[in-house]
């Protein structure tokens, strides 16, 4: 009996192949995990996603009604008052679970790049959280744009990153650095996922 | 809450009330994520008795 | 380097798995962080410390405005001489005012050969002296001879003779007053300054120099470079900031306005400003950006650094992590209990 012809070399087979290789569904979405994940420090990084959803929300509610809402509308403050706690929170649970995976060395097995993502988005909430500060048009703002533009300077990242600027530091604000952490975090995600929970250290080896 | 905040002096360190309870409030957090005991403890042991396979 | 694949079933082997339910734990998470945002926002909502205009400056510390007006015609403002990105380095600027560099305030960062700030260039231009002070004058000067001729006066006059008259009126505001809302000053040879920084406090009353200087001469415009370096040129702006803890050697990169928690995720960055060497170098930023970026890249490769990857496994806090597993694991090596 003849063989049927092959199709073809497809591009999307070998996509959907590479993705059925390095996370399954049952990977992404497992519902077992290793028994030894059994403390509250896991936890952590799951509310910071929660507050990072928070602040996502009401961020855009804040970019639809305009800069200027939340400084003359009592549900604008109120909107505006949210973002500020789901920011707190955000950097608080962020750095407990910094500590967590310090403590727990939770780079080993080959789990090195999901710390070193982790940083990262570690270090761009801060400069999203920077340009949001410089977003505010109140006092605060004035006075954080002409401080932190010497320390900006000096590194000649003023010439193109001018924090007196307010539509470039808005326009960062509400797209381009919310859409950098978002990726960064969904890869954080995947990276996670996609080794499994790193073991307990053994305490008998070096 | 717009009057200036007190603040906090411990040698060359200054720091103002309220980022001292937060960071005050992350450690008391990060304590208790390490003491309190997790649930599901029966979930994981399985019907609770000891298993012997490895 | 062969890249070994990821074989999440094999890392898996030979440990015990249970229920685990990841959706269910997001939504309680998301739930949980909803109520205590909601009654945070509610019960303390959140800073927002009106801007400083111009006018609240006239207003407020007049004499501060003034002063500031007259450093900017005389260069010696922070930014009329900053340098790049904004202006040509002190000493070239010096030249163009005819002052010495000794008198201009120099805000050049380097660090032994490193200058990042000059290599990046002058690409934000401002001219303080025309835009803060001069073309406010030159429009107010519309329908008022008398500000016209003291205005062209004095952009006629050779530099040294505008030297002089800068010197003797900035002396005099030492013990100028307020009265009635009119500046007051001992008559000195100063020119035709006196008339010229009257009005100019005039305009910043009305709000006027507020809309000159935001608007930059356009109808739209989202940048407040001009306007922010001039408020930050003068001592109005810092005082407020320093009555809130805002100074950068008060820690103030931290802080916010009010009984609000600030930027507690700093604390390292502000630090350094705190301390010597930082605490009174000149070049100071730059220190404190090249400190932070290399404790940053430690950060970034702990993994792979000896000792500092090594700092879990001697402080027991894992042990605290893990405790039910080290038990099971522990009664699991037990022997067995003999028959009888």
């Amino acid at each position: 009996m003849p063989e049927p012809p092959r199709p073809p070399r497809s591009w999307t087979r070998a996509l959907r192949g590479i993705v059925q290789r390095e996370l399954p569904l049952d990977h992404l979405l497992p519902d077992q995990e290793p028994a030894y994940v059994a403390s509250w420090v896991y936890v952590f990084g799951v509310v910071a996603i929660a507050a990072l959803v928070w602040v996502i929300a009401s961020g855009v509610i804040l970019a639809f009604f305009g800069p200027q809402w939340w400084h003359v509308s009592p549900q604008g403050h109120f909107v505006n008052s949210i973002h500020f706690w789901s920011v707190q929170l955000f950097f608080v649970f962020m750095v407990l679970h910094l500590w967590g995976q310090y403590f727990g060395a939770t780079w080993r097995d080959g789990r090195a790049p999901t710390w070193m993502v982790g940083v990262v988005v570690f270090l761009v909430s801060i400069i999203t959280a920077f340009t949001g500060y410089l977003s505010q048009q109140n006092f605060a703002s004035q006075w954080i744009a002409i401080n932190a533009k010497d320390g900006i300077n000096s590194t000649g990242a003023g010439a193109f990153f001018n924090v007196l600027n307010f539509g470039q530091m808005y326009g960062l604000h509400v797209m381009l650095l919310p859409i950098l952490v978002t990726t960064l975090v969904a890869v954080h995600l995947v990276q996670v996922r996609r080794r499994g929970v790193v073991r307990p250290i053994d305490p008998g080896r070096s | 809450m717009n009057q200036a905040a007190p603040y906090v002096h411990w040698g060359f360190i200054v720091i103002s009330l309220p980022n001292f309870v937060l960071i005050l409030v992350m450690l008391v957090l990060f304590a208790l994520g390490l003491v309190l005991p997790f649930p599901g403890g029966r979930a994981r042991r399985g019907t609770g008795e000891e298993s012997e396979d490895a | 380097m062969r890249r070994r694949p990821v074989d999440q079933t094999a890392y898996y082997r030979g440990v015990r798995m249970a229920p685990y339910d990841l959706v269910r734990e997001l939504a309680l998470a998301l739930a949980a962080v909803l109520v205590l945002v909601l009654v945070l926002a509610a019960a303390l909502s959140s800073p927002d410390v009106p801007a400083v205009t111009v006018q609240s400056w006239a207003q407020h510390a007049p004499v501060d405005l003034v002063s500031t007006a007259t450093s900017e015609l005389q260069g010696t403002t922070l930014s009329s001489a900053y340098g790049p990105p904004y202006t040509a380095p002190g000493e070239e600027a010096a030249d163009a005012v005819g002052i010495t560099p000794e008198e201009v305030p120099d805000s050049v960062q380097t660090l032994g050969p490193l200058a990042p700030q000059l290599w990046a260039g002058i690409h934000l231009p401002i001219h303080p002296a025309w835009s803060d002070v001069l073309h406010p004058l030159v429009l107010a000067s519309v329908g008022n001879p008398a500000l016209r001729q003291a205005v062209v006066a004095y952009r006629r006059a050779p530099a040294a003779t505008r030297r002089r008259w800068l010197v003797a009126f900035q002396a005099q505001l030492g013990s100028a007053r307020m009265v009635r809302g009119q500046l007051v000053v001992r008559p000195a040879q100063d020119g035709p300054l006196p008339l010229m920084m009257e009005t100019l406090l005039t305009v910043a009353r009305s709000g006027g120099l507020d809309a000159l200087l935001t608007q930059s001469g356009h109808f739209y415009q989202t940048d407040y470079t001009g306007p922010l370096l001039f408020l930050g040129d003068g001592g109005y702006l810092p005082a407020l900031a320093q009555s809130q803890h805002l100074l950068g050697d008060q820690w103030g990169m931290m802080n916010e306005t009010g009984r609000y928690p600030g930027q507690a995720w700093l604390w390292l960055y502000t630090m350094w400003y705190q301390i010597p060497p930082y605490s009174t170098a000149g070049n100071a930023d730059l220190l404190v950006v090249l400190t932070m970026g290399l404790l940053t890249t430690l950060l970034l490769l702990v993994p792979f650094l000896p000792g500092l990857r090594d700092i879990p496994r001697w402080v027991p806090i894992y042990r605290l992590i893990w405790r039910e597993h080290y038990r099971d694991e522990a009664a699991r090596r037990r022997p067995r209990p003999g028959p009888g």
